[in-house]
């Protein structure tokens, strides 16, 4: 090859990695940046919650029953006299985890099938999409409900319902997104190489399909954690005397007047956590998209 | 270079300019726009300044990245106010522009000004009929009735030479094609009789014969309505055939300006001279039975070495390495709930031809012509309805699965666009190395240092494999995608418009790079393209497809020298060449569309037969 000169200018000037560009856009959106501390802050919160509990959060404690809020108890105390500040700490345990796995198996469950239906297309795909179309009539909620029911009360079981309510969800978005990707260039330059089938469906399309399906985990997290709220509301989700937001707020609304704190506080939290998942979702979305 | 003279008028004392010099119409100094970029002003076009006269047509050319759009943006003000900034001055007869409130610059923008864009297919509204979107145009600047503004109307498009205008009032977006659309565009440019016209790559989208015709149709309307024009382009052809006087932008400035006949034959800058040498010309490869390299030319002086000559590489003595018989792909189209077969779109019909080892031979064609549907039909990549194709001895027709898979270690293809070619989230190395792992040919290893190898051979750093495609720019991208070709040593590469996304100098590089590769590795090429000029520097045999059929098909040398069939003489004519000499020239071509190859239920195409004109050039009998 003989020196061929460069007259063009030459392409734009050496862009930092991927990785780290996407880090940059991230930490620029204040309101992202918000969302991460407080989904952060939440997480230790969980993780640590033996270390930062003042008290034992199933101790009941018969002499300080529905106590308002004090130096001493500071969200104050719930029925059976528990530290609702305790309680509202390990019950981060429960309602992070029901939001991250529930949203996990929903995850695993739903992106193969809409990434294979909208691959495959045809009949195969109109068949798995009217099914999909079918859960999706249901409402969401009743359908948990059913689901967890019908497995059984106990958090397990309510996270695997949860799961399975929300995959049809992600399954529609990878199979929306699959068709997208699917139509680029590069999938057929990539056919026309001899790619193997498995690695086209993993490498090139699962990996271009992926920002919007991690945008919708967020904010499909922030979804479950309300879903297990209701289903523990229901008796159906983490099981007395462990706490999670959810049954908290179940036991609070029989005093409703008469100690508000019992509601406020879990209310709180749960509100948070959603605000803060919602905001990182978004803060990822843009993030990711290049073309903002 | 003269940044204080490139601002300075008068430098149109050439031989073609429009002698006296009546006031401009549109004066720029000093135009400098910044873009914010991370909280710093990045400028992007740097101190231009020039003017237009009533009546002149001033084009500015130059490659991506030259500021030649920002500038017409800038002059309209329709750059983003909060990243961007304008400084100088943009004089309209008198009125300073970049003064103006934004409702007084909404007056003018669509009113005296008025601007035409590269993409006719998204500038009109799907939604509403076309008459009411010209009408709308001249109800906001002209205060005019309905009835008026629909006579008005039909004028206007008669003006724009739209055949059958007043039928044509109701209809939709949809129904016009590429090039009726964009005499639509133009017609509401004209309707508010602007002074100046902004035509940013009006015809870039368009095929060739189209693009003559919207060429031909703005330089008459000029001569009407005494119009001025501001034509932004990188094709030299096109600023030869329709600009009096040239700007040439190169990173943000004006590196020259001045009469086009002084910048094609009396260009000073190197760059101009580099830019000019790398412009193909259909018709310098008289006399020349074997491909050419284009000049590489020293950017610092201007002087273009003598292109290396190439050997004859084509192995005629073998059977051909790809043969096709009797190609036939058809998609059929259906309508209505119970998805009625309604016709086939008979995209390719009946194409037969054989590439030999070492050989070059061209498909081409304008838009729907079925040359690509030709390349990815013989790959399997559609399927076709019929015909043979035998790759290497193996009956491609046949395989399956993953003998078809196989196969594609013969066959390899280069795409259009090296922006969508390539994997975003994939690393340029496992780009590379990822088809010779894929077909099990070695270790990751052996596929490293093989893809270092290559990546050496298209002129690339092999430290590069660690990067990401959208670090590249399109012509190290496409250097990426021919490397990654070549990576299961395949006999064939199908090029389907593999340079025509690409800048002059830069399409010039990688044909260099295709017709070294064709050298040491004696690889055959399917070369489909539209551009005429570059198919004659390159190929040794070309074949001229219209209507999903082959009209034309020989040696190169003879098919351009002496082309027989109507629609071969039709498309050359209609290549724009960069000769100033051609500016006042008119076609004179009817307001045609392309015809589409739809065909009805129970349609027997017609048995087509051939006349051998000289040895190899075969000519369609109509």
């Amino acid at each position: 090859m003989s020196a061929t000169v460069d007259i063009a200018p030459p392409g734009p000037a050496r862009a930092p990695g991927q990785i780290a560009w996407i880090v940059r856009r991230f930490l620029r959106n204040k309101a992202a940046v918000a969302g991460l501390i407080v989904v952060g802050l939440f997480v230790l919160v969980a993780i640590f919650a033996p270390l930062l509990a003042p008290y034992d959060p199933i101790k009941t404690n018969w002499s300080e029953i529905r106590h308002a809020p004090s130096a001493a108890h500071w969200f104050g105390t719930d029925e059976l006299g528990r530290d609702i500040f305790s309680r509202i700490i390990y019950g981060a345990r429960a309602s992070l985890m029901a939001g991250v796995v529930s949203v996990v198996i929903a995850f695993v469950v739903g992106v193969p099938i809409g990434i294979v239906s909208g691959y495959v297309g045809g009949v195969f795909d109109t068949v798995v999409m009217r099914v999909i179309d079918a859960f999706l009539a249901i409402p969401f909620l009743i359908m948990a409900i059913a689901l967890a029911a019908f497995l059984g009360p106990s958090l397990t079981n309510a996270m695997i319902a949860i799961g399975i309510s929300t995959a049809p969800i992600f399954a529609r978005l990878a199979r929306g997104q699959t068709l997208v990707v699917k139509v680029e260039e590069y999938i057929e330059a990539a056919y026309s190489l001899g790619v193997r089938p498995m690695t086209l469906l993993t490498r090139y399309i699962f990996v271009n399909a992926f920002p919007p399906l991690l945008v919708q985990s967020t904010l499909a997290i922030a979804t479950a954690i309300i879903a297990e709220a209701a289903l523990a509301f229901l008796g159906l989700g983490q099981q007395p005397p462990n706490a999670s937001w959810g049954s908290m707020l179940n036991t609070a609304r029989m005093a409703l007047s008469q100690a508000p704190w019992m509601s406020i506080y879990p209310g709180v939290a749960i509100f948070l956590t959603v605000l803060g998942f919602n905001l990182l979702g978004d803060g990822l979305h843009d993030a990711l998209d290049p073309k903002d | 270079m003269t940044r204080g003279e490139a601002a300075v008028p008068g430098m149109t004392a050439g031989a073609q300019a429009p002698a006296p010099r009546a006031a401009p119409v549109l004066s720029v100094r000093g135009l400098t726009t910044s873009f914010r970029v991370d909280d710093r002003w990045v400028p992007v076009v740097r101190n231009v300044g020039f003017d237009i006269a009533p009546g002149e047509t001033v084009a500015i050319v130059g490659e991506s990245g030259s500021g030649k759009s920002v500038t017409s943006l800038s002059i309209m003000r329709l750059l983003q106010k909060e990243t961007s900034r304008i400084e100088g001055s943009i004089r309209l007869d008198e009125r300073e522009l970049l003064s103006l409130s934004d409702e007084e610059m909404r007056h003018v923008r669509g009113g005296d000004i008025a601007m035409i864009f590269q993409e006719p297919m998204t500038s009109l509204n799907p939604i509403f009929p076309i008459g009411k979107q010209i009408a709308e145009a001249l109800v906001v600047h002209r205060r005019i009735s309905a009835a008026e503004a629909r006579a008005e109307v039909t004028r206007l498009l008669e003006k724009v030479r739209i055949p059958n205008a007043a039928a044509r009032f109701d209809e939709y977006p949809h129904q016009f094609s590429g090039g009726m659309r964009q005499r639509v565009m133009i017609a509401m440019a004209l309707a508010s009789r602007p002074k100046l016209l902004i035509a940013d790559e009006p015809t870039t989208a368009l095929d060739v014969t189209i693009q003559g015709q919207i060429l031909d149709l703005i330089k008459s309307l000029q001569d009407e309505e005494n119009m001025a024009v501001l034509f932004i382009t990188h094709d030299m052809g096109v600023v030869a055939e329709v600009s009096d006087r040239t700007l040439v932008m190169y990173r943000g400035e004006t590196v020259e300006t001045g009469t086009t006949d002084d910048i094609f034959h009396r260009g000073r800058h190197p760059y101009t001279r580099a830019l000019l040498a790398a412009v193909p010309r259909l018709g310098s490869m008289k006399d020349r039975a074997l491909p050419q390299r284009f000049p590489v030319v020293d950017v610092a002086t201007g002087e273009a070495s003598p292109p290396a000559e190439v050997a004859d590489t084509v192995a005629r003595a073998k059977a051909p390495i790809l043969d096709v018989r009797a190609l036939t792909t058809r998609f059929e189209v259906r309508e209505g709930i119970f998805r009625r077969r309604k016709g086939a779109i008979h995209a390719v019909e009946n194409v037969s031809f054989s590439l030999f080892e070492g050989e070059t031979l061209a498909l081409v064609g304008e838009s729907g012509c079925g040359k690509s549907t030709t390349g990815r039909s013989l790959m399997r990549l559609v399927q076709p309805a019929g015909g043979d194709v035998v790759i290497d001895g193996h009956d491609v027709m046949k395989l399956e699965g993953a003998r078809l898979r196989t196969i594609r270690r013969s066959i390899q293809m280069i795409f259009q666009d090296p922006f969508a070619s390539l994997n975003p989230r994939m690393s340029v190395g496992r780009a590379v190395t990822e088809p010779f792992i894929e077909h099990g040919l070695g270790t990751r290893a052996q596929a490293r240092d093989k893809a270092a190898a290559l990546l050496e051979k298209v002129s690339l750093s092999p430290d590069m494999m660690r990067r990401f495609p959208h670090e590249f720019s399109g012509g190290q991208r496409q250097r990426i995608a021919i490397a990654r070709a070549l990576m299961l040593d395949p006999k064939i590469i199908v090029a389907d418009e593999a340079v025509s996304a690409l800048d002059v100098s830069i399409k010039a590089q990688v044909c260099n790079l295709l017709l070294d590769l064709q050298q040491t590795l004696n690889l055959a090429y399917l070369f489909i393209s539209h551009d005429m000029a570059v198919v004659e520097r390159v190929s040794h045999r070309v074949a001229v497809m219209y209507l999903g059929e082959i009209v034309e098909i020989g040696p190169r040398a003879a098919v351009f020298d002496n082309p027989q069939h109507s629609y071969t003489r039709k498309l050359m004519a209609a290549v724009p060449v960069p000769a100033p000499a051609r500016r006042r020239l008119r076609r004179n071509a009817a307001a045609e569309e392309i015809r589409s190859p739809f065909r009805p239920v129970g349609y027997e195409p017609t048995p087509r037969a051939y006349r051998e004109v000289s040895a190899g050039h075969f000519v369609r009998i109509d």
